[in-house]
């Protein structure tokens, strides 16, 4: 089936997959922490658009209530508290040196592949178009996790953390028009808690190892000293 | 019904009080006491069951059946007995130093919000409020892992808040994908629930039910630790005060287990078979050989029993993936008496360690020498983990390898392995230190082995006799998860 030959909503949601998977890729490649947010925020405020653009064209207004959760907490909230938090440790003029920058967005690309594969028998119960959207959100959340591991800074794994929660919501609209209401509620409750947790954690471990350079946190493993 | 509201509005109830009145002197009590008071809703939630069999509440928000009202009770008791444990210990704590007023408050209000989200994944029929109750607990108990502020404690937290919350994110995805099958057959609000759900497995589609199996899988397997996904397991349990080690051991991760075996029950309705159970099996076994031989190199008395944590929690996994009626019962019979075996000995080894002074395995010596209480508690629990005959873990250890051998015959030998290797590797680090020479100047200390006492009897009432009621919900929930009656 033709792109052109689909509704305007499937259209529309289709290119917002594009660009939310665009935004992680991204954010993969950045080793710069303030921008590195400002694209998070991107990534969150494209999530609201689709939310809404969802709540409108298929009439089911307790998706506003998620939009504007999800304007509140990943466009504004989550985003100034990581771009105080480097502020404040004077880290916005660092740029982090990724090892293996080609192998690491070669292998982004290769979760994308990986994504389409696992998910590939929802097509025989729907169409085409569920899969790519399905596809794309179990790769942003894959991506995140990446982006955890490529990246050594506790921030960033902050903003993996939260891009993981993206690519579930992203998954969540899409295939089934959200959750039932009071899981939705739930989930927005539990990341707003994990948010003020990480901001807790970065005083803590500042306090404690005075760098937000999450390698010098070695002192536990089963290795031999 | 009315217990099962209880039930959950008590622990809330504590952790707004804990919040404002947790720094007063007898803090301790009252948490016991809120604990108490639980417990006795819990009992009277279980009696009802008994004469009435399944409840479902009016909306069909909670469940109560055969399968979760035991570890309802097993929840609220181990939560009891723990917090009677906890308030000397945390006293004592306070008077080394090592903790404040404020982290005291914070200690007791998180206590109330971990029992509170563990009664709310047991209770809820909703597969996406199990997922925010399981999250929930992460969130409750992350805190408390780094409560001494020492820098391995922040780091173990932060490991257990990441690797926990990337995990169970999985899970989500996972329930997405469920919810997603479920919208297809119609009946949107209500297509979460799980008693709907599985009245209609037969209809949702297997393929997607897979996926999003294995999503699940490892999402709650992260906290069931699972290797390899346990990392954050050992230190956690090592790092944080012993209070949180026991109540990890025996409740979060049976309850991360309960939400793996309520998802497989929905995946075997829709595909018919057992893929899942055969997942299940394979991550249980390598869990359960892989601890056994990790225990042979641990240091830290702590992370030797979270490593026999994740020793027992495999050999559950693997039971429950086997499937027959004979393995799920053993597995359900395993839960309870590994959960009171285990919150037993952590409560020893942290009256071990602060009679020590220390958590290195090395320096503690001459424990029965010094303090016999502390010694022979931790003595009998170890022998009664390691599966000895007549206590509790040794029924269903057995009851798994008749299972084994009746259905897989050729893992059997792998079984008798991996107990064998448990077993050396718990007594080699165990014996120096409770016979042995007593060091210099290690005196007896203040310590309540009230919970090690009961929590050892009851194992081995268990072993030696199951009580009807007991045993006659082992066999419901047996019927409920495997389709047919034991023995």
């Amino acid at each position: 089936m033709n792109i052109e030959q689909q509704d305007f909503y499937t259209q529309a949601i289709l290119s917002m997959a594009a660009l939310v998977g665009l935004t992680s890729f991204l954010m993969l490649g950045q080793g710069r922490l303030l921008r590195l947010i400002f694209v998070f925020a991107l990534q969150g405020l494209l999530l609201t658009m689709t939310t809404a653009l969802a709540a409108y064209s298929l009439d089911s207004p307790h998706l506003f209530i998620s939009a504007l959760l999800t304007l509140v907490l990943k466009v504004i909230f989550i985003p100034w508290m990581l771009r105080r938090q480097v502020l404040l440790m004077n880290m916005h003029r660092d740029i982090e040196a990724l090892k293996n920058n080609t192998a690491v967005m070669l292998g982004g690309a290769s979760l994308m592949v990986f994504s389409y594969y696992v998910l590939h028998p929802i097509v025989q119960t729907s169409s085409a178009i569920m899969l790519n959207a399905l596809a794309v959100s179990l790769s942003v959340v894959l991506l995140g996790m990446l982006l955890m591991i490529s990246h050594r800074q506790a921030v960033a794994h902050v903003v993996g953390f939260m891009s993981i929660e993206n690519g579930l919501f992203f998954a969540a609209i899409v295939a089934t028009k959200g959750m039932p209401m009071v899981v939705e509620l739930g989930v927005a409750f539990d990341v707003l808690v994990a948010a003020v947790l990480f901001g807790i954690f970065f005083f803590h471990i500042r306090t404690s190892i005075d760098s937000l350079d999450v390698d010098r946190m070695n002192r536990l493993n089963e290795v031999d000293q | 019904m009315i217990a099962a509201y209880l039930v959950l509005l008590i622990p809330f109830i504590g952790i707004v009080f804990f919040a404002f009145a947790g720094h007063k002197q007898d803090t301790g009590r009252l948490n016991v006491r809120f604990n108490a008071i639980t417990l006795a809703a819990t009992v009277w939630l279980a009696v009802n069951v008994l004469n009435n069999g399944t409840i479902l509440s009016s909306d069909k928000a909670f469940i109560i059946d055969s399968f979760n009202v035991y570890l309802i009770v097993l929840t609220a008791f181990i939560g009891l007995t723990t917090a009677i444990f906890s308030a000397p210990y945390m006293e004592h704590e306070k008077e080394l130093g090592k903790l404040t007023e404020r982290r005291l408050k914070l200690y007791y209000s998180m206590y109330q919000g971990f029992m509170l989200a563990m009664y709310l994944v047991l209770t809820t029929n909703n597969m996406g409020v199990m997922w925010v109750a399981m999250e929930g607990a992460t969130l409750a108990t992350v805190l408390l892992v780094s409560l001494y502020r020492t820098p391995e404690s922040i780091e173990a937290a932060w490991k257990y808040f990441i690797l926990c919350g990337v995990g169970i994110a999985q899970a989500l995805f996972g329930t997405i994908l469920l919810y997603y099958a479920a919208v297809q057959i119609g009946d949107g609000d209500n297509a979460l629930l799980w008693s709907v759900l599985f009245e209609n497995a037969r209809k949702l589609n297997p393929e997607i039910l897979q996926i999003a199996f294995v999503f699940m899988l490892i999402g709650y397997g992260t906290k069931i630790g699972l290797v390899p996904l346990h990392n954050w397991l050992p230190d956690a349990h090592s790092e944080g005060p012993t209070p949180m080690s026991a109540v990890l051991s025996g409740l979060l991760l049976n309850d991360a287990l309960y939400a793996v075996v309520r998802s497989k029950m929905l995946v075997d309705g829709a595909t018919q078979g057992n893929t899942a159970g055969l997942l299940m099996m394979g991550f249980g076994m390598l869990s359960f050989l892989v601890a056994a031989l990790f225990l042979h190199r641990q240091k830290d008395i702590k992370r030797l029993f979270s490593y026999s944590s994740i020793e027992h929690m495999g050999i559950m996994t693997f039971a429950f993936g086997m499937g027959g009626p004979l393995a799920t019962f053993a597995a359900l019979l395993h839960m309870t008496v590994h959960s009171l075996t285990k919150s037993a000995i952590f409560v020893s080894v942290g009256h071990a360690a602060q009679l020590a002074g220390t958590q290195n395995m090395e320096r503690i010596r001459g424990l029965i020498k010094t303090q016999p209480q502390i010694g022979w508690g931790l003595l009998i629990g170890t022998v009664a983990i390691a599966g000895f005959p007549p206590f509790g873990v040794f029924t269903s250890e057995f009851l798994v390898l008749l299972a084994t051998m009746h259905s897989y015959p050729w893992l059997a030998p792998l079984l008798l392995l991996g107990i064998g290797i448990a077993f050396a590797g718990l007594f080699r680090h165990i014996q120096p230190m409770v016979y042995g020479e007593q060091p210099e100047g290690q005196l007896p200390i203040k310590a309540n082995l009230w919970p090690v006492m009961i929590h050892l009897a009851l194992v081995l009432w268990l072993g030696l006799a199951i009580p009807d009621f007991l045993a006659n919900w082992f066999s419901q929930a047996t019927l409920l998860i495997s389709g047919s009656m034991p023995l």
